[in-house]
């Protein structure tokens, strides 16, 4: 009875809707454009070609995704458990940390091959500790995890220079970073996967990390829809009361569902700093982990939305800085106003058109409607 | 310099610093007690620096300038209206989809119009706030102790700054002096009580949005028309986000709001004040550790432990009707 | 000048297919106590509610002192004097006495003045109608019998001269029941008109001057209280309905499975529910608990199944305890053999975004069968599923489909075969026909006797009290959170009606 909106076709609810909301946000996009006095036809152009052309922008568009590909998953998971978090930002940052104090420590020891699950590890570990405090408080105090997040970035951003200013910084050197990573403590670069194409990644840092990332996606899929712990998370988030009546344990299911979104959104470190900088610097996660919301948004939460929301955005990225390069005034801000476009349109507004495309299949379905009752027999 | 001068400008340093910080946790008090929830302070703030930035240069004019900051901030705020009110969306996610079209958007306008580098021109006398200096300021300030005081601490601010303290009672006064105020409360504690009552509860959040939208205006510009003279990229800084640290603090009372701002903003006023100082026991006191401090005692308020927070208790949902 | 204070003619309104009010009538006298009584869902709080104009009703006219008008919304109703105490209690806990008062009559735009008035009027106001309470006060520590004089202050204080109250002593202690029946009286004298909704008939008795019967959307009769008695009402509330035939042969209970001892519950205000109940179930029996909705059979349910915590008293689950005063844990108890078939099956028995099939697990998606290791075995949740939809008769057919997207009926089907199927000890069910279809109602009765005719304990709760009727062996009715009575299905629908009103034992017989 309480059902808010009336059942439309699989392809319309997951397909149609997403997409008019994703072009109306690009169309507000192409406004902006305009007013800055370029067109918006170019723009486009420049940016698939810029994205896509050519194996170095291809390989920048996919290193970009990477990115987006673990902290989408980090909002994604979060947000089957009813629970929205802000703060990927900081828990990518703090994952950073660890991804640094492993490689720091064994690059010298260990080849890459050695040193790279030592640092997933902490890097799922550092960015999972940073995501316990929210989930704890809210699970145990009620603590609204939106607003504890939001903090915890401030102060992960805080606590990042000190460490970088103070602790892990060479003696002697100026700069606020590590010292540059051995060998053992690089990713290796997936040019061979392009190459497979016939493409050349040039410069692009494309590396393994997009491997693991696609694992992750795929774990996480298995995790929410495959395992009896995704049962519970998405039963707390779809009805707490239900949840309650299953004798699910609504803080311990908090708490892990917190952790979880931490380390993937730590994971998220290795990708530039590993695959990348081979180094850790001052703000190297550059809003990736905002990016995550508008990516989760945008694919519905589920890894298979997510990875081609993420090549969007990482297309936007690289697309972006190419255009940039073309046209001076678009700067890659662009790609921010695009993000607030896509969370408002795909997040806030998501229903804002349903009204209009319910009562026009309505209209269409009238006549359908008869043969479908009688095809069913009823 | 002696002790009494180091005060008198660590506390200048405050009133400078928190003056922003009252105006955005103030916009955030209407909004959040009419059951708005807002973390788009920051945009709003932001836009509004730049629109009064942006407008300001090309008119010369400090009131055209303000008059836009407020109008762009009082449209962003009503995009959020319309999206958590109207289309019943959730108020959140409006908030970060508004922070990041803020974010973007002043940069890439102010490089289309300005090619500073996201920069707004560098304001000139006319077409900025200046400091206003009170009466006597100048003779009284050979005065021991209660001179210096007058002359730096009670004279010597911006016009903006003024209003931003005369904001915290006449807010106090609004909220609980006014009808106004008293549906205003009363739409974020239980709308049903409201409708009942024969008040519009849609008018009563979207009257919120808006008195939320022109302080943040007002913030805005004293950002970049104010204490700076120009709009520089990404200026609030997360000042924004301070704001609402403050306004939890400050369990969405007014006079509570300005003592957190001074709280914060004299943290902040002490961070640059002890930068790089030795200091006996404790040693050197990291910045960022003080840079953190707000945040860091937000959540062990939201946790609980110095007293409790309880937000409006229809904040963040949207209302419907009960059948 | 009429000397009718309200008059509805032919008020007629649905909600989609559901038809509330059909074709209501009904005069209501100046200066007079007026008693509106009926089950749930009987449509009496629609009615009000269209009087006061939260809803605007399809068809029909109203009248208000003898003058027609439409009420678009509350302002008219509040203009031409009607005013509301609702049931649940339109208040902002966390205002003063005298703001909650004030709030959308406030004078001015600045309340300077308008305070001073406020404060006088209310005074006078308290003083007039003994209504004393503190204008500083605040609400949330205010005891609820206070909070609604609260409510009554603010109607009057809009100048109401006809107040409707809905379902006024649901949350108040017997004594402050009486203390709001004076209240009421004198307003009555003082020329006020009073419209009590209710489903007690010993408060109509004890306070009208005349009642009317609401029954499934209708009116059914208006009596002068003088000239009626409990009995009549009764039998015109519940009405005499065919008792739906369900096969059953004798029960054969054997040893005790559910023993509950001295259960006390408080809901989440903190009022008592369920006080001091005792009961209990056999195996080879359906003990069936009757009561209108509010009365505390679901708190009872929920702390039995571990879901609220109960604040004293103990339950015995085949003579082994469960911690209901600690954190009895559902999980557990289902291990131990009991099965909860909830009322609210939208929140909780089903989470309707899911696949059917993985509501067909709910609460047992820990046990080995689905497992391995960590990982859901999904051919098994399915097969299971499927094999149930088969058993069940759950239509249509396809596990994968969206719970949402079943009837009523056959999402009751989907709950009702993951708690019967595993062969629980005891089988505890709330509502188990709400809002379902004909067909399927006689299939999920008989599927209740044929757990009991297995062996099975089952507690039956449920407001429709022919199915009470049919399917129990034993009746407790409940009401104000306590066990009023017991009697055999054979009991007249008369009796358990007056028992149900409240109408304590052996005062029958001298009303």
């Amino acid at each position: 009875m309480s059902v808010p909106y009336a059942k439309l076709p699989l392809w319309v609810e997951y397909g149609l809707i997403p997409l008019i909301n994703l072009v109306v946000a690009f169309l507000v996009a192409g406004l902006v454009v305009l007013i800055v006095g370029e067109s918006p036809i170019k723009a486009a152009t420049l940016l698939v070609q810029g994205a896509f052309g050519y194996g170095e922008g291809l390989g920048f568009t996919l290193y970009y995704a990477t990115n987006f590909i673990f902290t989408g998953l980090a909002v994604a998971v979060a947000f089957h458990c009813g629970l929205f978090n802000i703060g990927g930002e900081g828990q990518a940052y703090i994952g950073g940390l660890g991804v640094a104090f492993a490689c720091l420590a064994l690059d010298g020891i260990f080849p890459w091959f050695l040193t790279f699950p030592v640092a997933v590890l902490a890097a799922a570990m550092f960015g999972a500790a940073w995501a316990f405090i929210p989930g704890y408080l809210q699970a145990k105090r009620g603590s609204h995890v939106v607003i504890t997040t939001i903090m915890f970035n401030f102060i992960a951003s805080s606590l990042m220079v000190y460490m970088l200013v103070e602790v892990v910084k060479p003696l002697g050197s100026m700069a606020p970073q590590t010292r540059t990573f051995l060998e053992g403590g690089q990713l290796p670069r997936l040019d061979w996967l392009l190459s497979i194409f016939g493409l050349d990644i040039g410069g692009a840092p494309f590396n393994l990390s997009f491997i693991l990332a696609l694992v992750a996606a795929f774990l996480v899929w298995l995790l929410i829809w495959r395992t009896r712990l995704g049962y519970e998370i998405r039963t707390m988030g779809a009805s707490p009361t239900a949840a309650r009546y299953a004798g699910i344990k609504e803080a311990r299911i908090i708490i892990i569902t917190m952790l979880i979104s931490g380390a993937l959104a730590g994971m998220m470190a290795l990708n530039p700093i590993m695959g990348d900088q081979h180094r850790l610097q001052l703000d190297f996660v550059t809003g990736a982990g905002f990016v995550g919301i508008a990516v989760a948004l945008m694919g519905r939460s589920h890894p298979v939305g997510i990875i081609p929301a993420a090549i969007l955005f990482g297309m936007l990225y690289q697309g972006g800085a190419e255009i940039a390069f073309e046209m001076p005034q678009i700067s890659r801000d662009m790609i921010t106003i695009i993000q607030g476009l896509v969370i408002l349109f795909a997040g806030a507004l998501e229903h804002m058109f349903r009204p209009a495309i319910t009562t026009f299949f309505a209209t269409l379905g009238g006549a359908g409607k008869q043969s479908e009752a009688t095809a069913a027999g009823e | 310099m002696d002790y009494f001068q180091i005060v008198m400008v660590t506390l200048e340093a405050t009133i400078r610093l928190s003056v922003p910080l009252i105006l955005a946790a103030l916009a955030g008090l209407y909004s959040e007690r009419s059951g708005i929830f807002d973390i788009g302070l920051e945009g709003k703030m932001l836009a509004a620096a730049f629109a009064g930035g942006a407008a300001a240069a090309v008119y010369g004019s400090a009131i055209i300038g303000l008059t836009a900051a407020i109008v762009v901030s009082v449209a962003l705020a009503m995009v959020h209206a319309f999206a958590s009110i109207t289309q019943r969306g959730n108020q959140i996610v409006s908030g970060v989809a508004i922070n990041f079209i803020a974010l973007g958007s002043t940069v890439i306008l102010g490089q289309a119009w300005f090619r500073q580098g996201g920069r707004t021109p560098q304001l000139n006398e006319d077409s900025r706030f200046q400091a206003i200096t009170l009466p006597f300021a100048e003779t009284l300030a050979d005065v021991p102790v209660l001179g210096p005081i007058y002359a730096n601490l009670i004279s010597g601010h911006f016009l903006l700054t003024y209003f931003a303290f005369a904001m915290v009672p006449i807010t106090w006064w609004v909220l609980y002096r006014t009808r106004f105020g008293l549906r205003l409360r009363a739409v974020g504690e239980n709308p049903g009580a409201v409708d009942t009552a024969g008040i519009s509860v849609t008018k009563m959040r979207y009257l919120g949005v808006l008195c939320c939208g022109i302080l943040c205006g007002f913030a805005g510009a004293y950002l970049s028309m104010a204490v700076a003279a120009g709009f520089v990229k990404g200026m609030t800084a997360g000042k924004g986000f301070i704001a609402l640290a403050a306004l939890i603090f400050a369990k969405w009372k007014p006079v509570n709001v300005m003592l957190a701002c001074l709280l914060f903003g004299f943290l902040d006023a002490l961070a640059i004040l002890l930068q790089g100082q030795q200091l006996p026991v404790v040693g050197e006191v990291p910045v960022q550790f003080m840079q953190a401090l707000p945040y860091v005692l937000t959540v062990i308020l939201l946790a609980g432990f110095i007293g409790k927070a309880i937000p409006p208790k229809a904040g963040g949902k949207p209302y419907v009707k009960e059948r | 000048m009429s000397d009718l204070a309200i008059e509805l003619r032919g008020i007629d309104k649905s909600f989609g297919p559901v038809h509330a009010n059909k074709n209501i009538n009904l005069s209501v006298s100046k200066g007079t106590i007026h008693g509106i009584i009926g089950e749930n869902g009987a449509g009496k709080s629609t009615l009000m509610s269209i009087l006061y104009g939260f809803y605007q009703a399809d068809e029909g006219k109203i009248l208000v002192n003898g003058e027609e008008i439409t009420i678009r919304d509350p302002n008219v109703a509040i203009a031409a004097g009607i005013g509301m105490v609702h049931q649940h209690f339109m208040l902002v806990d966390n205002f003063t006495v005298l703001e909650n008062v004030m709030l959308g009559a406030e004078e001015n735009a600045i309340l300077n003045r308008g305070i001073v008035n406020a404060r006088a009027e209310l005074k006078r106001l308290e003083d007039e109608y003994a209504l004393e309470v503190d204008p500083d006060a605040v609400i949330e520590e205010l005891p609820v019998g206070l909070q609604q004089r609260v409510e009554i202050l603010k109607a009057l204080y809009r100048g109401a001269e006809i107040l409707i109250l809905d379902e006024p002593t649901g949350v108040l202690t017997p004594a402050e029941a009486d203390h709001l029946f004076r209240i009421l009286e004198q307003l009555r004298d003082q020329g006020k008109t009073i419209i009590l909704i209710t489903h007690k008939l010993r408060e109509i008795m004890a306070i009208t001057d005349e009642v009317s019967v609401m029954r499934r959307g209708e009116m059914v009769a208006t009596r002068k209280t003088s000239e009626t008695n409990v009995e009549e009402l009764a039998e015109l509330m519940v009405g005499r309905r065919v008792l739906l035939r369900v096969e059953k042969g004798p029960s054969n209970p054997s040893d005790v499975k559910l023993s509950v001892d001295g259960l006390t519950v408080r809901d989440n205000r903190g009022v008592v529910m369920v006080d001091d109940v005792s009961l209990e179930v056999r195996a080879g029996e359906i003990v069936g608990i009757a009561g209108v909705a509010g009365n505390g059979q679901s708190e009872l349910l929920q702390a039995i199944t571990g879901i609220r915590q109960a604040e004293k008293g103990t339950v015995l689950l085949a003579g082994q305890p469960i911690d209901v005063t600690g954190d009895a844990d559902p999980q557990d108890l289902r291990k131990r053999g009991l099965a909860h078939v909830p009322e609210d099956r939208h929140h909780m028995g089903l989470v309707l975004s899911f696949e059917e099939n993985e509501n067909a697990i709910l609460g047992y998606h820990y046990d080995e069968e689905y497992l391995n290791g960590p990982m859901l075995k999904l051919d098994a949740v399915r097969s299971h599923a499927a094999q149930s939809a088969e058993k069940y008769d759950i239509r249509p057919p396809d596990v994968r489909l969206k719970t949402a997207n079943f009837s009523g009926g056959n999402q009751q089907k989907i709950v009702l075969a993951r708690e019967m199927e595993r062969d629980p000890a005891v089988l505890v069910i709330g509502q188990p026909t709400r809002g379902v279809d004909v067909g399927a109602i006689e299939f999920i009765h008989k599927r209740i006797i044929e757990m009991r005719d297995a062996g099975k304990a089952v507690l039956l709760v449920s407001v429709e009290l022919d199915e009470i009727r049919s399917l129990s062996d034993r009746i407790l009715v409940m009401f104000a959170g306590r066990v009023v009575g017991e009697r055999t299905p054979e009991a007249t629908e008369g009796e358990l009606g007056l028992l149900m009103a409240g109408v304590e034992e052996g005062q029958e017989a001298a009303q």
